[in-house]
């Protein structure tokens, strides 16, 4: 789906990268622990963090993330928007918590980029 | 390419607002000379872990990076308190990191292991009280 279709779907604010709204989003990674990005991301896909600082645009940067969405209504604050506007990383916020947006994707077919037991609903299970 | 390509990079410890600018650099500079994303993404992620460990617990560190048509390596040389069991530190969720690193959402006991996995070949040695020195090697065919 695309960028603007998850605003829509998450009730997001857009902070930064209105121009970005449509990027192709496939595949979706939620966490707040930066080395479980970097381990189990892929190349355009959305990360859901809780996580509101520079590393965490930083982290998106090297792991080419799509986009981020904070969670349960975090706000990213001037140097955290520098470094996105920087990187052309867009960042948009979600009133629901990380579980409920995750679900609310995860129903809409955006699928996790993690492995999974069940083989189902994930990037390799796909 | 007549021969290697060789750049390097001084990082600072404990200097968690420059952190990762090495990697970003390296990162472009990777893209620039046109290498297959895919290798560039696992270099970017190797080096940023690297990167994040001497922010996160060494003193200083020189990184290296060197570029021939087979390959990419990545020499970092920390000054710093070593790793005492490099055997445990390779085991994912083992960690010896502090509630700030844990807050930069760094510290989770994943940074080695990552960097094993986005590497072809990874040496790591140790001396206690010394330093740490990472050898990391990424193919491009």
């Amino acid at each position: 789906m695309q960028l603007s279709e998850v605003r829509r779907l998450l009730a997001c604010d857009v902070f930064w990268g209105e121009e970005f709204l449509d990027r192709a989003i496939k595949y979706g990674c939620a966490s707040d622990l930066m080395s479980d990005v970097l381990a189990f991301s892929r190349a355009d896909a959305l990360l859901l963090t809780g996580l509101v600082n520079i590393q965490t645009i930083q982290t998106a940067f090297i792991a080419e993330i799509g986009a981020i969405v904070f969670v349960r209504g975090k706000k990213p604050d001037e140097a955290v928007l520098k470094v996105a506007r920087e990187k052309k990383i867009p960042l948009l916020g979600t009133p629901h918590s990380m579980y409920e947006a995750s679900g609310i994707l995860y129903q809409h077919g955006v699928v996790s980029t993690m492995e999974c037991s069940s083989g189902v609903g994930c990037a390799r299970g796909n | 390419m007549t021969g290697p390509y060789s750049q390097s990079f001084a990082i600072q410890g404990k200097n968690f607002f420059n952190a990762g600018k090495a990697s970003t650099e390296i990162k472009t500079m990777l893209k620039d000379l046109g290498i297959d994303p895919a290798i560039v993404r696992r270099v970017a992620i190797a080096t940023y872990e690297a990167e994040m460990n001497v922010v996160m617990y060494a003193e200083e560190a020189t990184l290296i990076v060197e570029v021939t048509p087979r390959a990419i390596r990545i020499l970092v040389n920390d000054r710093g308190p070593g790793i005492s069991d490099i055997n445990l530190a390779m085991q994912e969720g083992y960690s010896t990191a502090t509630a700030e690193m844990r807050e930069m959402g760094f510290g989770a006991g994943m940074g080695l292991p990552n960097i094993k996995r986005n590497s072809d070949d990874f040496k790591v040695s140790s001396t206690v009280g010394q330093g740490t020195k990472l050898e990391i090697t990424v193919n491009i065919n």
